[in-house]
């Protein structure tokens, strides 16, 4: 007994430290204060600030640049992702061992690598500054991605579905498109899911890669170069950061709240049957 | 023209692995040849084959207390993710619902880590801790402890019990049936945690910068090729992309199976 509330205790101090900053930022966003202290009481000023702000503008500017970059190369990366994942799948056993290899190159690497040496790459070859570097560098981390959460579904799927499609007089294509695209299309998904946030979320190849002539910032890059030599964090960027929490963790929330609850469901079961 | 899709179409079946060939040349031109690039420009200098940069590296009064301070704050980072993270990491392998509470410790991760860093960093000024080598630490740990848990709750919660009855029906004492079953049956998922840890950790950009001023390796490859050095910030990401290697070397080693890679 004693032994379960240590350890639960544990466990919550732990996960209490590990939330502190992301709710102590929204808490204290409600007090217009630098200080953590809540000297005006409860208010909602700094969120009225964001209105009048010098930087929102900036800010504005830097979030249509995120999603833009976002949706153009999650969409390319689930697309091509897909795709390639089909195509390794139906690999010979030693290239598709090779291309999967290949695949896990930008993920295990790591990423002030793959930044630098997208950046060398793309002065030898003389590739125009600006989204087009960006959207490159975007892909070439997120499609990996898509690929390993196609994959399981593929290897999942009884070969014997798409045989007998074709058996039942259906064209190749059209078996494609009815029997093996439905079947792996969570995977396509969650891939998509994860290429969007992991592009949005990007910070380091964005800011090797943006340039420093081209004036483009996405978020990260925006928050970065305005605090990196800042002393104290104004209230306007308390109610900022909070609205930014509040929005990924929600969208979070709404992708996953499907499997969660099914996770949940079936620890209960679990449960049941003990 | 038209006979010719036909054609193609009959052939589908087989020419199915043909979807890969656009991916695997994408990934040969902007991830294989970057890479390549950084190996030549390592040994290149003013366009011939030398090992100038590697000198320059050497002699460069920066850069090796720079590696140094990285791999001390790496190696105290991991120790202390380790120490912290392993009992999370066992009392939630007991648990039955330690998976959904294994999700609450990634969840803070999907906010951006500059966020997190800057909040920690405004925490701190506010409670008059100055920013210094222990602020960077702490940072560390806070950014990737999550690292640490996952691979070690994987392992700890794939730990087949009959082992551990067997231990305590032979007469072990709680302490010994950690000592020796649950410990060296976990140490797959500690060597993964380890390195997920340390890599990222002496490879990660900003972070140090912003809580404690203090440059480590990332932090000066940036530099090296924001100022222009592409030779010897090749030579540096060179030396990062053998971490790598190595790393993962050891990890493949230890997990045959490689369970606890798995990190979303």
């Amino acid at each position: 007994m004693v032994k379960k509330t240590l350890s639960n205790a544990y466990i919550l101090i732990i996960m209490a430290l590990l939330y502190a900053p992301i709710i102590l930022i929204i808490v204290f966003s409600f007090a217009n204060t630098s200080n953590f202290t809540f000297r005006h009481g409860f208010t909602l000023e700094a969120y009225r600030s964001i209105f009048n702000f010098p930087q929102t503008p900036y800010l504005l500017d830097a979030l249509k640049n995120t999603l833009f970059i976002a949706v153009v190369s999650s969409v390319v990366s689930t697309i091509m992702g897909s795709v390639a994942a089909i195509g390794i799948y139906n690999l010979k056993q030693r290239p598709r061992r090779i291309v999967e290899n290949i695949n896990q190159m930008p993920i295990i690497n790591s990423e002030i690598v793959m930044a630098v040496a997208l950046m060398l790459f793309f002065i030898t070859f003389k590739f125009p500054q600006g989204y087009v570097r960006l959207i490159i560098g975007h892909i070439s981390f997120c499609t990996p991605y898509v690929v390993l959460s196609v994959m399981p579904r593929l290897i999942q799927m009884d070969p014997n579905v798409y045989e007998a499609a074709l058996d039942l007089g259906a064209s190749p294509v059209k078996a494609l498109f009815k029997v093996i695209i439905p079947i792996i299309f969570p995977g396509i998904m969650s891939g998509f899911a994860m290429a969007f946030t992991l592009s949005m979320d990007d910070f380091i190849i964005t800011q090797i890669n943006k340039g420093t002539t081209t004036g483009i910032d996405t978020l990260s890059t925006y928050i970065y170069s305005s605090q990196h030599n800042a002393r104290g964090l104004n209230p306007f960027w308390f109610a900022v950061f909070s609205i930014i929490i509040v929005v990924v963790l929600a969208l979070l929330l709404i992708i996953n709240l499907n499997k969660l609850i099914k996770r949940i469901n079936k620890e209960r079961k679990n449960e049941k049957s003990f | 023209m038209k006979s010719k899709i036909k054609k193609l179409l009959k052939n589908f079946r087989i020419t199915r692995s043909a979807f890969s060939y656009p991916y695997i040349l994408f990934m040969l031109i902007f991830v294989v040849l970057p890479l390549a690039l950084i190996l030549i420009n390592a040994f290149m200098v003013d366009q011939r084959l030398s090992f100038g940069n590697f000198i320059s590296l050497v002699q460069d009064r920066a850069s090796l207390p720079t590696l140094l301070t990285s791999l001390l704050v790496g190696l105290v980072t991991t120790i202390t993710c380790l120490v912290v993270g392993y009992p999370v990491a066992y009392i939630l392998a007991k648990r039955k619902s330690g998976r959904i509470i294994a999700l609450l410790f990634i969840l803070p991760m999907w906010v951006n880590f500059l966020i997190r860093t800057l909040s920690t960093r405004a925490m701190f000024e506010a409670l008059g801790i100055d920013l210094g080598m222990g602020t960077v630490i702490f940072g560390m740990v806070y950014n990737f402890i999550p690292f640490m848990i996952l691979p070690l709750h994987t392992t700890l919660s794939n730990i087949d019990k009959s082992y551990i009855e067997a231990a305590q029906d032979l007469g072990a004492s709680p302490s010994i049936v950690f000592l020796k079953a649950t410990l060296p049956l976990s140490i797959p998922g500690i060597i993964s945690g380890i390195t997920m840890v340390f890599i990222p950790t002496i490879s990660t950009f900003a972070i140090s910068q912003l809580l404690g001023g203090i440059y480590l390796f990332g932090d000066s490859i940036y530099s090296k090729f924001n100022h222009g050095m592409y030779g010897v910030g090749s030579v540096m990401s060179l030396i990062m992309l053998v971490f790598v290697i190595i790393s993962n070397v050891f990890i493949s080693k230890v997990n045959k199976g490689g369970a606890a890679r798995n990190l979303w």
